[in-house]
């Protein structure tokens, strides 16, 4: 059976959820369509930051508008989120490193943007009174915090639902074509048309976007992240390192996140990941050395979400440089929890004005196929 | 002293010293595999043989026949050339058969050309209102300190529930001198029935006739009420009485202790962390993991053997070790396979454990009632998560176990969802009206057990960390 709709959403993770839910509110009917189910992978499984900090410049804009969305997220979702804003600080180790922060500081601000602010050893460790006495100090994002992820997407989830989205979860996303002016997507027994289609797919997206014709470099990673035991509390900002691969969460109940980049071996078609122990080992010794009173947690739980990450860092975000009617949302490389507000927000208003007042242009997929920049597009 | 693993590399690691582990691992290493069994206690038995070389009984009659012939077991063990560690925590096991274990709080990693799961059963969740309560524990824990210290009830005792684990207990805490008030025997009266068919194979097992003496043996001292469709435990802050109804009449008694124990289920932890498949088995009413007959699982290199496989007891256990040891001799080694008895022989003795089985499973089948809870009874002891808060999740949009996890964090605790995961499958599964398997479970993750953040600090550098320190 076939059904019309106004957008076609392949990716039930907090980017399509969220583009689902702001297409809605702009009157739409879209279908969201998600292999697994919700939150299944990285949107569910991540850290949880809410980060403006340390964030590649070409992608500030989308996570100043972003911030905005999640400081008001419970009015948008009749849901809290768990979001709570103690601010995220980086650490620099060494004078070295603290030089680095001034520098990066001094950049923005040249661009005009305030969010990052540097702070002296004394601003350091009030706001991290945990931290080893030998760090000369750091930046601060006070605005930012951290969310739990999957509650988060199943919140939007769940009001993109509330809001009109047809949902279709449990199985993928297949045979999808162009053909007299609209995109056609199988999923099961039925079928879906609509003018858009959006590719929110995740690490899934390049395979879509490929058969598409737009081939980008893009990998498969799977982040490892483990959380302890519940432990006194101690520490409310997230605290992320500027020199050795650590980021640190403690959450209300006394869990702390242990995460940091370092990577599992993600088993894409299995939907499995394998994990590094001697790489979480080397998180665990760090942890160890910055923070004397987390010695005796224990480790609780670990795990990795797969995830796309690009050759260059930052996602593709737009329109198609071949297909009318095709937009890419994909490519968060391992930062794209926070930007998923904000890039539903952006994402609807290209599907329904044609643009948006937020700097995007650097996040385009035609960066990757110089020749189709300056054309006019095709089919 | 800490004792870790003599070899980072071995062609057999077995994960458990129970019946099946015992047997494997001797199996393996008689043929001449390197050989390492790892196995969480201070001793060799697993459950069923806890202690057997340690235990204080020394009168072999408490303690039943049965139990004694895990002495055996550990001679051949013993005799083999298998390296034996206990105290050893297997806390990760992935599909490349990477083994990460903790012992005397250091952690070591071994690789294995096989891997024989040999983590026997757990007792199945009784989430009764007042389980949590002080005073309340299951029978099994009971079991544990009478075998392994000699310890037995000596306050007002209730033991409630079914299967032939609960009548075994009630035996030997009688025979050792402990006390026991009544016993509330919840098998339906339905079961009896229902198990009929089958009761020719179980007549002719060797169940029968040590099930029917035990029963005998515990019914000419212990008031035992029969029929039992509701019950619950009650108490300020510590148990003081039980509740319960037979034939339509409600009685509480005040209590000390209350035994709860309604059969055993596949540990599966630890398999599933490691991706192995299971299924939702619709008579024993839990997960087991997908098998073919020499024991191999989903995940290459990785064989199950013993009640980790599906319930059958300790011989069906012991004879399973064998079976799946052998496989792995016959890919490893062909050629001392020979030595070993032949594959048919043992499916021949297998079948025969095995009798009787499905009688008992049929018979034993806990109700409805005693599985999926209602209300404000407590279904996540770590979360402290009800029944109706379940439902509530459900009601606004929570599809299965791992969605749950988002709205309520059932399953997250330090139990990691074994005393927990049964009740959210079936409970979540009635409330969907879908099936036990089509709702799934808790998506298992490493460490299976926890370990400190200090002991995982301190474990040897990677090679990418080596390097890294060389080059400078």
């Amino acid at each position: 059976m076939s059904h019309n709709v106004d957008a076609i959403v392949v990716g039930g993770g907090i980017h399509g959820c969220s583009t689902a839910l702001h297409l809605c509110l702009a009157g739409l009917k879209p279908v969201l369509i998600e292999k697994g189910y919700a939150g299944r992978h990285a949107s569910g499984v991540n850290a949880g930051g809410v980060r403006q900090l340390a964030r590649h410049i070409p992608e500030i804009p989308l996570s100043i508008r972003s911030m905005a969305i999640w400081e008001r997220i419970s009015d948008l979702l009749d849901d809290d989120c768990s979001f709570e804003s103690f601010g995220q600080v980086l650490v620099a180790e060494n004078e070295g490193e603290l030089a680095v922060c001034r520098a990066r500081v001094a950049e923005l601000n040249a661009l005009g943007f305030t969010h990052e602010e540097l702070i002296d050893a004394a601003e350091l460790r009030r706001l991290v009174p945990a931290v080893a006495e030998t760090c000369p100090g750091g930046v601060v994002s006070r605005r930012d915090g951290a969310a739990n992820p999957a509650q988060t997407t199943t919140a939007f989830r769940r009001k993109a639902e509330q809001l009109g989205t047809t949902v279709r979860e449990g199985v993928a996303a297949s045979n999808i074509r162009y053909s007299d002016g609209l995109w056609h997507v199988d999923v099961g027994t039925e079928s879906f048309a609509a003018p858009v289609l959006v590719n929110a797919a995740g690490a899934w997206a390049g395979r879509i976007a490929a058969a598409l014709g737009e081939p980008v470099p893009v990998e498969t990673v799977a982040p490892m992240l483990m959380i302890t035991s519940r432990v006194p509390h101690f520490i409310d900002p997230v605290v992320i390192l500027r020199g050795r691969k650590l980021s640190f969460k403690q959450f209300k109940n006394g869990t702390v996140l242990i995460g940091g980049g370092h990577l599992a071996t993600p088993d894409q078609d299995r939907n499995e990941t394998v994990l590094d122990w001697k790489s979480l080992a080397t998180s665990a010794r760090t942890v160890f050395e910055l923070f004397p009173v987390m010695r005796d947690a224990t480790i609780m739980r670990a795990w990795a979400g797969i995830e796309a990450r690009m050759k260059d860092d930052i996602p593709v975000f737009g329109p198609s440089a071949r297909h009318k009617g095709l937009y890419h949302q994909f490519g968060f490389s391992l930062h794209g929890f926070q930007l998923g507000p904000g890039a539903g927000a952006v994402m609807a208003e290209l599907i329904v004005n044609g643009g948006t007042q937020t700097r995007i242009g650097d996040l385009g997929i035609d960066r990757f196929h110089p020749s189709t920049r300056s054309k006019k597009r095709t089919s | 002293m800490t004792m870790a693993p003599k070899r980072e590399d071995y062609d057999v690691v077995v994960i458990g010293a129970g019946p099946a582990g015992l047997a494997a691992a001797a199996t393996s290493a008689e043929a001449g595999l390197s050989t390492l069994l790892l196995d969480e206690n201070i001793g060799p038995g697993g459950q069923v043989f806890r202690a057997i070389s340690s235990t204080p009984v020394t009168e072999r009659s408490q303690l039943g026949a049965d139990y004694w012939v895990g002495a055996d077991l550990v001679q051949s063990l013993r005799a083999s050339n298998a390296e034996v560690i206990h105290r050893a925590t297997v806390w990760s096991l992935d599909r490349n058969l990477d083994i990460a274990v903790s012992i005397g709080g250091a952690s070591a990693f071994v690789k294995a050309k096989r891997v024989i799961l040999a983590t026997g059963a757990l007792e199945r969740p009784f989430p009764i209102p007042g389980w949590t309560l002080p005073g309340v524990m299951t029978a099994g824990a009971a079991q544990t300190m009478l075998k392994s210290s000699a310890l037995v009830p000596d306050g007002r005792t209730v033991i409630a529930g079914q299967g032939p684990l609960l009548w075994l207990l009630a035996a030997q805490i009688l025979r050792l001198g402990g006390r026991i008030d009544r016993i509330l025997d919840t098998t339906e009266r339905g079961n009896y029935f229902a198990a009929l068919p089958h009761a020719f194979a179980f007549l002719t097992s060797p169940y029968f006739a040590k099930g029917l003496s035990m029963m005998r043996e515990v019914k000419a001292k212990v008031q035992v009420v029969s029929g039992v469709t509701e019950l619950a435990a009650s108490g300020d802050g510590q148990l003081a009485s039980v509740s319960y109804v037979a034939g339509g009449k409600r009685e509480t008694i005040p209590v000390d202790l209350l035994l709860l124990h309604q059969g055993v289920v596949p540990n599966v932890n630890l398999a599933m962390s490691a991706g192995v498949e299971h299924r939702w088995d619709d008579l024993q009413l839990c997960w087991s993991p997908v098998l073919d007959a020499s024991g191999n699982s989903s995940v290459a290199g990785i064989a199950i053997a013993g009640d980790g496989a599906g319930i059958g007891g300790a011989n069906a256990a012991v004879v399973r070790g064998r079976i799946a040891a052998r496989a792995a001799v016959e890919a490893l080694a062909l050629a001392t396979a020979a030595k070993l008895p032949a594959m048919a022989t043992l499916r021949v003795d297998l079948a025969r454990a095995e009798r009787g089985r499905v009688f008992l499973d049929t018979l034993f089948r806990p109700a409805p009632q005693f599985r999926i809870p209602s209300g404000d009874t407590i279904v996540c002891r770590c979360e402290e998560v009800t029944a109706k808060d379940v439902l509530d999740s459900v009601a606004i949009g929570a599809t299965g176990p791992n969605q749950l996890k988002a709205y309520r964090r059932t399953g997250m605790g330090p139990c990691q969802g074994r005393l927990c995961g049964l009740t959210v499958t079936e409970l979540m599964a009635q409330a969907r009206g879908k099936t036990p398997q089509a709702i799934g479970y808790y998506r298992l993750r490493a460490p299976v057990k926890p370990i400190t953040l200090a002991e995982l600090a301190a474990v040897p550098k990677g090679e990418a960390d080596v390097k890294a320190v060389v080059r400078g």
